[in-house]
């Protein structure tokens, strides 16, 4: 029995096991009498859970045998997670009363979703970041197939199941060269492994272990080559469930990468140069990628899965750049922790307002975003205020973001990668105000307007809100960030 | 003294513009909002003539109302505003065109007017958000700030002839490309100056006495030629004036009054304020390329102005050219050479100078532009002919402008122009020989196209009843249009015949900067 210290440090995830049995629970039992109510106990939950993780603030520990790290990194996530929990819930109610009668369970899915992202946070251990992992993406497969008279959220899910399988699969054979090389499964002792030795094919090994465990986290963050689900899986999955999916596993997968990338690799001093312009690759792939396709989108859906692709290039940006000596306040890492946050309200705000549109007409077109500010003048200014921080255009948190991602490259020395990043950006702007222009200057056919229930307003003025507030004042943001950096140094 | 002055220029538009989204809707509210946004955008104007004629002290070179705030403490990030000799004859300005803008477009602008005149406020506060900033974090997102105001008002608002959304992406995208370079280039400089105990800087004051890469010359180059393009772009400078013609065109007539006023001024404006004192080095050693792009912009410019038969886009283009002479002047002044520094001096005045005037003379020619084409639906030049007889008070105001926009003595242009060359004639004698060609055709496009075509020739008394029947109806110009001209004519006459009055504030601080640079 582990011991009130012990349950102390996992509370956030305590809390959200016991909500989401609970919930899975009530479901069963009175079904369709309380679907209603069970959103408003998964928000209890995940606002306990977020409460939970904000008190742990500061703490700093190794749980089960080092297996679980519960230090400020983590706890960054513990915190981004409910938020992103929180906002999904508000966004679906609506979405889901409209078209499914099984709505208990979408929030039993959603509350494990959220304890899976926490797990991923804290894992320090090879066998833990596997499970966890698998954790996140059967929840995510089921989410995504919710509907299930829904004939593309069915093809959604099978072939994010089919892509989720293999890349799995390349990654546990990556984590089982690492459990080779090292005989422990525990980050700290691979790390250890790999500073004693002197063997140069430990090296070779290593870096195509590392190669194979990219696989699995860039599936989960979408990066060039393993993105291709991600169009598809966005486009059918029920909106909310590709808004969580655009920023929850992308952050934790982030989570991941990092935490696996800066314990176990400064041990190898050669690695570096082959691991470095591997991610610089990726990275522009990504980003070039993303945002040429994205150019040629009709569907907003499509459009923003296209987005949320380049977007992690951006953040690969600070994780090619890492460099945590030295009281520089571009140290790559607090970069991409800065630009998962602010992502995280900018990309749901921009989905909050695809909702709101979907959910009064089904429209997910964007050449019938037509007249948009006629008929909805609120979300029409406000998919403006999105797009400018997706784009990384002051004054926004995307910039913010951005402006850190960029600094750290330079401070490293990737001028054409910084280059090639802001001019990324540039082209983004091309399609995202390609939205802008059909809400603003065409003339809509029909100029009903369109109601937007309460719960999206409030989740779009939050968001917005938190938007332009970490631009005006991102100080504690940043403060966040530069602690949350400490478990690593 | 007025606490806060700054602050407040800044945020008083930002304020109407909230209070625009505001006002209720109902019968009278797009009326309401008119005259709102009008009677709102004097309280900005009469501040800032407060502040220039009575509390600013022409003869004092350093930074005055400064103010001065931490805003983002981990990366040294101030809140930094303060004006000087040359940036608050620029904010001045922006007040001025932003009322005779609001003040014309409340009679013109008839389709979403709430939503104009929103933007339109918006703008100002980017506008001299730019100007009095002194911290170039907080530089740049006043720099961005403009931009969407200007993108809506162009595509929103403008003709539907003249492809006003390709317009408003293509000037959004061009000017964001140089911005975001623009951006790499503040953020190297940041680091550059940091050290392993302090943090670096973005004050542009602190910036030109430190000389981030001072001693390698190859970053110090990329930073100056990334910041160099966002400028170029937004003067524009040839090649990249391409987006220039399209959105002046396209935008509606207030938008171009502002768009060649003010929006250009903040790419010269920051050739003077960032380039030469923080890069003297660089700017040296590529003196001849940027002072040969002047020449090209100049020239070239002007005949494709000649060329033109839509009078908007001459102007458009005679704007290239005028903005030409800027970047001549303040590369005249740089130069290396054997001039003194009464000479160099004597551009850089000149460039400012210019600077002042072009928005004078080409934001009163824009409205001159729209006024005929509210009355003809055409800008087409050949269409016109014998309107100085049938509308005498047109007739004068048009000659009065074209006049000053060509370099007549006695009126604004021909004292800039003057001493950009007197300048220049000095440190690049050759290139600015060339130059002068710019004014020979500058002189042909105005008298030969505009004042030929428009108000001399005859009348065609019988297409132009013909043309009744499609809503055309000449008339001469109506009260508020000459209020709205009136400011402008009278600037560019005071100028012409006194310009001491602004001459002695630009001279200050032209001598400290070059004093700075110039051993």
């Amino acid at each position: 029995m582990p011991d009130a210290q012990t349950l102390w440090l996992i509370s956030p995830e305590l809390v959200l096991a016991i909500f989401g049995l609970a919930i899975l629970l009530f479901a069963i039992i009175w079904r369709e009498r309380v679907y209603g109510a069970l959103a408003w106990v998964a928000l209890v939950g995940l606002a306990l859970a977020l409460a939970a993780a904000v008190n742990l603030w500061g703490a700093h520990a190794r749980l089960f045998a080092g297996m679980y790290a519960v230090d400020m990194f983590a706890l960054f996530f513990k915190i981004v997670a409910p938020i992103a929990g929180i906002l999904v819930v508000l966004i679906s109610m609506d979405y889901l009363r409209e078209r499914t009668r099984y709505r208990g369970e979408f929030f039993v899915l959603l509350t494990f979703a959220i304890l899976a992202m926490m797990m991923m946070a804290s894992s320090a251990n090879l066998l833990m970041i596997f499970l966890s992992i698998e954790f996140l993406s059967y929840m995510s497969y089921l989410l995504t197939g919710f509907l299930r008279e829904d004939r593309k959220s069915n093809e959604a899910a099978i072939k994010y199941l089919l892509y989720g399988a293999i890349t799995s699969a390349v990654m546990l054979y990556g984590l089982s060269l690492l459990y080779g090389i090292s005989g422990s499964l525990n980050l700290g002792d691979v790390a250890l492994t790999f500073s004693k030795s002197a063997d140069t094919s430990v090296q070779t090994l290593a870096l195509v272990a590392t190669a194979l465990v990219l696989a699995g986290l860039g599936f989960k963050i979408s990066l060039v080559p393993f993105h291709q689900w991600a169009p598809d899986a966005y486009e059918g999955a029920p909106t909310p469930v590709t808004a969580f999916l655009s920023v929850g596993p992308k952050a934790v997968g982030f989570a991941v990468l990092l935490r696996f990338t800066l314990t176990t690799l400064p041990g190898l001093p050669e690695f570096a140069n082959y691991w470095t312009p591997l991610l610089v690759i990726i990275s522009i792939a990504t980003m070039t990628l993303g945002n040429l396709v994205a150019l040629r989108q009709t569907n907003v859906k499509r459009l923003l899965a296209y987005s949320s692709i380049a977007q992690a290039g951006y953040m690969l940006i600070g994780l090619v750049a890492v460099n945590l000596g030295g009281s520089s306040p571009f140290s790559g890492l607090n970069g991409v922790l800065i630009y998962l946050f602010a992502y995280l309200f900018t990309n749901l705000g921009a989905f909050v307002c695809v909702i709101a549109i979907e959910n009064a007409t089904g429209i997910v077109e964007i050449p019938e975003y037509a007249g948009l500010v006629k008929r909805a003048p609120l979300v029409a200014a406000l998919f403006i205020v999105f797009f400018l921080s997706l784009a990384g255009i002051p004054p926004t948190a995307g910039f913010v973001g951005k402006f850190f991602v960029f600094g750290a490259a330079l401070r490293e020395g990737f001028l054409v990668l910084a280059a090639i990043g802001v001019l990324n950006s540039v082209i983004s702007v091309f399609y995202y105000f390609g939205v802008v222009r059909a809400a603003f200057f065409l003339e809509p056919k029909d100029t009903s307007p369109i109601r937007v229930a309460p719960l999206v307003t409030l989740s779009l003025v939050v968001t917005a809100a938190m938007v332009l507030l970490i631009a005006v004042y991102p100080e504690p943001l940043f403060n966040l960030a530069a602690w949350s950096m400490a478990m690593l140094k | 003294m007025v606490p806060f002055a700054l602050s407040l220029l800044v945020l008083l538009p930002l304020v109407g513009a909230a209070i625009v989204l505001l006002i209720p809707k109902g019968q009278k509210s797009d009326s309401l909002i008119k005259w709102f946004a009008v009677v709102w955008s004097v309280i900005p104007l009469l501040l800032a003539s407060y502040l220039w004629f009575v509390l600013f002290d022409p003869n004092a070179s350093k930074m005055q109302f400064e103010e001065a705030y931490l805003w983002i403490s981990s990366i040294n990030v101030r809140y930094h505003v303060g004006v000087d000799g040359l940036s608050m004859p620029l904010v001045w300005l922006t007040t001025l065109l932003t009322v005779l803008g609001l003040f014309y477009s409340s009679y013109v602008i008839h389709e979403r007017a709430r939503e104009f005149f929103f933007m339109f406020l918006l703008l100002e506060t980017g506008m001299i958000g730019v100007f009095v900033s002194l911290d170039f974090f907080l530089f740049y997102v006043f720099w961005e700030l403009g931009l969407v105001p200007m993108y809506f008002l162009i595509a929103i608002w403008g003709h539907a002839e003249d492809r006003p959304q390709y317009s408003a992406i293509k000037f959004f995208l061009y000017t964001l490309v140089g911005s975001v370079l623009m951006l790499l280039a503040i953020i190297a400089m940041y680091i550059n100056t940091s050290t392993a105990t302090t943090p670096g800087t973005f004050d542009l004051i602190e910036l030109a006495t430190k000389r981030p890469f001072a001693n390698d010359f190859v970053f110090a180059s990329l930073a100056f030629w990334g910041i160099f393009l966002a400028f170029a772009i937004k003067v524009p400078l040839f090649p990249f004036h391409t987006w220039l013609p399209d959105a002046h065109t396209a935008a509606p007539t207030a938008g171009s009054v502002i768009l060649a006023g003010i929006l250009l001024k903040l790419g010269t404006y920051g050739f003077v304020r960032v380039l030469v004192p923080i890069f003297p080095q660089v700017f040296q050693a590529n003196v001849l390329p940027i002072a040969i792009l002047a020449t090209i912009s100049i020239v070239y410019g002007a005949l494709v102005a000649m060329a033109q038969t839509d009078f908007k886009r001459l102007i458009a283009y005679s704007s290239v050219n005028h903005m030409g002479y800027v970047i001549l002047g303040v590369a005249a002044a740089v130069a290396i050479g054997g001039a003194n520094l009464t000479d160099r001096a004597i551009a850089l005045n000149g460039a400012m100078l210019q600077m002042f005037n072009h928005g004078v003379i080409t934001g009163a020619l824009f409205f001159i532009v729209g006024i005929l084409y509210e009355r003809a639906h055409t800008r087409d030049l050949k269409s016109f002919g014998g309107l100085g007889a049938k509308t005498p008070v047109y007739g004068a105001i048009l000659l009065t402008a074209s006049f000053a926009s060509l370099g007549l003595p006695g009126l604004a242009g021909f004292i800039s122009e003057f001493m950009v060359f007197r300048g220049a004639f000095a440190t690049l004698p050759l290139i600015a020989t060339i130059c002068v060609l710019g004014i020979v055709f500058g002189a042909a496009m105005m008298l030969w196209k505009v004042i030929q075509n428009v108000l001399l020739g005859v009348f065609d008394e019988k297409r132009w009843a013909e043309q009744e029947k499609h809503g055309v109806k000449l008339y001469d110009m109506t009260r508020f249009e000459v209020i709205t001209l009136a400011p402008l004519l009278f600037l560019m006459v005071l100028i012409g015949v006194y310009p001491s009055v602004i001459l002695n504030t630009l001279n200050t601080i032209s001598v400290a900067i070059l004093g700075q640079i110039v051993k």
